[in-house]
């Protein structure tokens, strides 16, 4: 989608499989010069410590790529889980579900665009 | 075991005897509020039926042990005696009175049955007591379980009660918090707020606090959590209906709340709100 990354978490998360998909992943935002990603979980009904610190790894890692990530639909039982763990993902950009978690990108996206690119 | 035989045998011959006597006991025990809660007839037919389980566990031996195999249907029977006198209202020695008014008629009937040998009859009675006082002990503890069952079940009824989540906007929450927060109150405010985010996709969630009494770490920890969870799943959250002695609490505990928004009550907070979705009244 443009510049926007999607991607879709459909199974449960196991730890070879996270880190094929941070591997994957950084590589996809260079080849498509990637602007944006937006993580759906709306699938995934449990995570443990080593998924979430893997989502704000893949958060950081974009963010080292320019590219800004929001994690969506997250599940309530995954939520109080990662609270309960001490994982409050810090700096991790968060929405209810894709369609709002693309508006926020897209806002994010133009602002950054005014900021440095658009000369009139 | 001479005595364990006296007292079968005492049960065997003189049922109907025990069971009259015992039942005019149990009548002149049942005064007052008892009265109004179980009829004479009802009381007879109570009596009438335990001893149709009481007489062969009795005859079948094993006095010393009520927890025997034998005595399962005597168990039975006094487990939903306890249970329905729970739920009608009796009290704890008004359910224990049931089993020892028993007493009385049974050692009559001994001593009617062994009067030359007093050494028999003192061995009988030793052993009628023990047994029934095994009997009423037991009938006491279930009463106990189940009026804490009772208890266990309003608790939850109350928790159930006192967290909704009312829907103030398109897209706001509000959570009215009433009374003390613990761990096991914050959980199901907690769940409940995130499924119902979830129903609603709602945007902003507003708790209030105006009705919890104190604020300590506890509390404070446990809503830093819930604002936590409600970020991770995309939603804002508003703290309104802190009062200056809470806020006052809150600073002096050294407890952070920086990146929370705080209000001082629901209309600031839902002011706030409906500016962050873009809504915007006009006076006419």
């Amino acid at each position: 989608m443009g510049d926007l990354l999607l991607v879709t978490i459909q199974v449960d998360m196991h730890d070879q499989l996270a880190l094929t998909l941070q591997d994957d992943l950084t590589r996809a935002i260079d080849k498509n010069g990637a602007k944006g990603v937006l993580i759906d979980i709306s699938a995934l009904a449990m995570v443990d410590s080593f998924i979430g610190r893997m989502i704000s790894d893949i958060s950081a890692m974009a963010r080292i790529l320019d590219a800004k990530t929001v994690v969506v639909g997250m599940q309530p039982a995954v939520a109080i889980t990662l609270v309960e763990l001490g994982l409050s993902l810090t700096g991790v950009a968060t929405a209810l579900n894709v369609e709002r978690g693309m508006q926020l990108l897209r806002r994010a996206l133009s602002e950054s665009h005014d900021d440095h690119f658009i000369k009139r | 075991m001479a005595a364990t035989n006296s007292i079968a045998s005492a049960f065997q011959k003189r049922r109907e005897f025990i069971q009259a006597k015992w039942s005019e006991q149990l009548a002149a025990a049942s005064t007052g509020s008892m009265k109004g809660r179980i009829s004479a007839a009802e009381l007879n037919q109570q009596s009438r039926d335990f001893l149709d389980v009481f007489n062969p566990a009795v005859q079948a031996g094993k006095l010393q042990d009520i927890y025997a195999p034998e005595w399962a249907e005597v168990r039975s029977f006094l487990d939903d005696l306890s249970q329905r006198r729970v739920l009608a209202g009796f009290s704890s020695s008004e359910t224990a009175t049931f089993i020892f008014s028993l007493k009385r008629p049974l050692f009559d009937v001994l001593k009617e049955e062994s009067a030359a040998d007093v050494a028999r009859y003192a061995d009988a009675v030793w052993d009628a007591t023990l047994l029934l006082d095994a009997l009423g002990l037991y009938t006491v503890k279930i009463f106990q379980k189940t009026r804490e069952e009772v208890i266990g079940r309003q608790q939850q009824e109350l928790l159930e009660l006192s967290t909704p989540v009312v829907k103030l906007w398109d897209g706001i929450l509000a959570l009215p918090m009433i009374g003390t927060l613990d761990s096991a109150r914050t959980q199901v405010v907690m769940e409940t707020l995130l499924q119902k985010i979830v129903d609603t996709e709602s945007q902003i969630a507003i708790i209030d606090i105006t009705g919890v009494p104190t604020v300590d770490t506890l509390v404070a920890q446990h809503l830093l959590k819930t604002v936590t969870a409600l970020r991770l799943m995309g939603a804002d959250c508003i703290i309104s209906g802190v009062r200056p002695q809470i806020a006052q609490t809150i600073v002096h505990l050294g407890v952070d709340l920086q990146g929370v928004t705080t209000k001082a009550n629901l209309a600031d907070a839902l002011a706030l709100a409906l500016k962050r979705s873009g809504i915007t009244f006009t006076k006419h």
